[in-house]
């Protein structure tokens, strides 16, 4: 759980320079200024990362939504 | 592989339809278009038809091949859809170009400029044609939903053509092929048979937006870098890559995996948008005009879309 929004946490630096710190759980997309394609960019590092396929879903809003997202294929 | 491109030609719609002109009945903007898509304005067709756009960029492309009429023997045509469904523009576009010989339209999606160079190749190794008409001439704007901010911004309309004969030039040609109906998908109209079930309504074009990129981005870094390495080739010994202009964001994320200058990555989609087929010959012509394509010139053409599917050819001058 941790790990997942850990590596969330470090593409979304590492896509749009912004400062660790300032994402957190409930921080929405829309707040950090990561857009649907930037979301699609990160997902495409993190099925490499994991070893998933991920299928992005409508009302994808907050980190912790791509958090449990990523959680439910890992597990499934 | 014995195909060679002779000449190129395309044809843009005259109106011009900017951003600002699209946020005047649509809730967008041209910041939101443009930092997603790197569109600022596309051509739409209006009083002009579809095959008008395909005998222009076929006129000019049997002009740039400098080759006559009465020497062509097969004409293809890419379109996802035409203005009739039968006879094919193949056929329409004929008489005005002063061609007489079999003409069919082929539909690959975005894809279709590619299909048609690899059926054009058959048709020349079988020795059935000698010189053949391509035309990739697309008029999405006639089928995308127009009450859809998130898709019908991202459309234009186009056509673009090449003459191909027998000589050296394209080296390879490939495909992959990975179908999904859900992603990406429009519908014809129902008819009006009295035996059919439940006639349903044509759905105008739908798009998962996110599933096409990661799909386009994956895909064609991949095809491009098994294409250079079966061929001993390294992105840098690649003049041009003609990638189909979906999206300025997705020629981007290419560009960088493959680590190569924007220089090697040229793009019209803040003027044209997306094309559907036609983007990959409308481009590789605008090079050709500019003088662009010198002989010994390598160029990667590379396009994706509904199927889902994607075409890579490698083509030197």
């Amino acid at each position: 759980m941790d790990n997942v929004f850990e590596k969330i946490v470090e593409t979304i630096v590492d896509a749009k320079g912004i400062d660790a710190a300032s994402v957190k759980p409930e921080s929405t997309f829309k707040d950090l200024n990561v857009d649907s394609l930037d979301i699609a960019e990160m997902v495409m590092t993190l099925e490499d990362e994991f070893g998933i396929t991920i299928e992005l879903e409508e009302g994808i809003a907050t980190v912790q939504d791509l958090v449990n997202l990523i959680n439910e294929r890992i597990a499934g | 592989m014995r195909l060679k491109i002779y000449g190129t030609g395309s044809a843009l719609p005259k109106r011009v339809v900017t951003n600002d002109d699209l946020a005047a009945f649509l809730d967008t903007s041209d910041e939101w278009i443009s930092t997603r898509t790197g569109i600022r304005e596309r051509r739409v067709l209006s009083e002009e038809t579809l095959q008008s756009l395909a005998e222009r960029a076929g006129a000019m492309a049997l002009s740039s091949a400098n080759v006559a009429p009465e020497a062509i023997d097969y004409v293809l045509v890419s379109t996802v859809q035409a203005e009739t469904l039968t006879p094919a523009l193949a056929c329409d576009i004929q008489p005005a170009l002063g061609l007489k010989c079999m003409g069919m339209d082929l539909n690959a999606g975005c894809t279709g400029f590619i299909a048609a160079l690899a059926v054009a190749e058959g048709l020349i190794a079988s020795g059935r044609a000698r010189k053949i008409l391509i035309v990739s001439a697309e008029a999405v704007t006639r089928f995308a939903d127009w009450r859809d901010r998130s898709t019908c911004v991202l459309f234009g309309d186009a056509a673009g053509a090449c003459v191909v004969g027998e000589g050296e030039g394209v080296k390879d040609i490939r495909f992959v092929s990975e179908p999904r109906r859900d992603v990406l998908c429009a519908t014809t109209p129902p008819g009006n048979s009295p035996f059919a079930g439940e006639l349903r309504p044509a759905e105008y074009l739908k798009m998962q937006g996110q599933e096409v990129y990661k799909f386009a981005v994956s895909h064609a870094f991949r095809d491009v870098r098994e294409m250079l390495a079966d061929h001993d080739l390294q992105p840098e010994d690649i003049d041009f890559y003609v990638l189909h202009q979906a999206n300025m964001r997705i020629l981007e994320a290419v560009r960088t995996r493959l680590k190569v200058e924007p220089e090697r990555f040229p793009h019209n989609i803040e003027r044209t948008g997306n094309t559907s087929s036609a983007t990959v010959p409308v481009l590789l012509d605008e090079l050709n005009r500019a003088g662009r394509l010198k002989p010994g010139c390598r160029v990667i053409l590379n396009a994706f879309g509904a199927g889902l599917c994607t075409g890579t050819a490698l083509v030197e001058f």
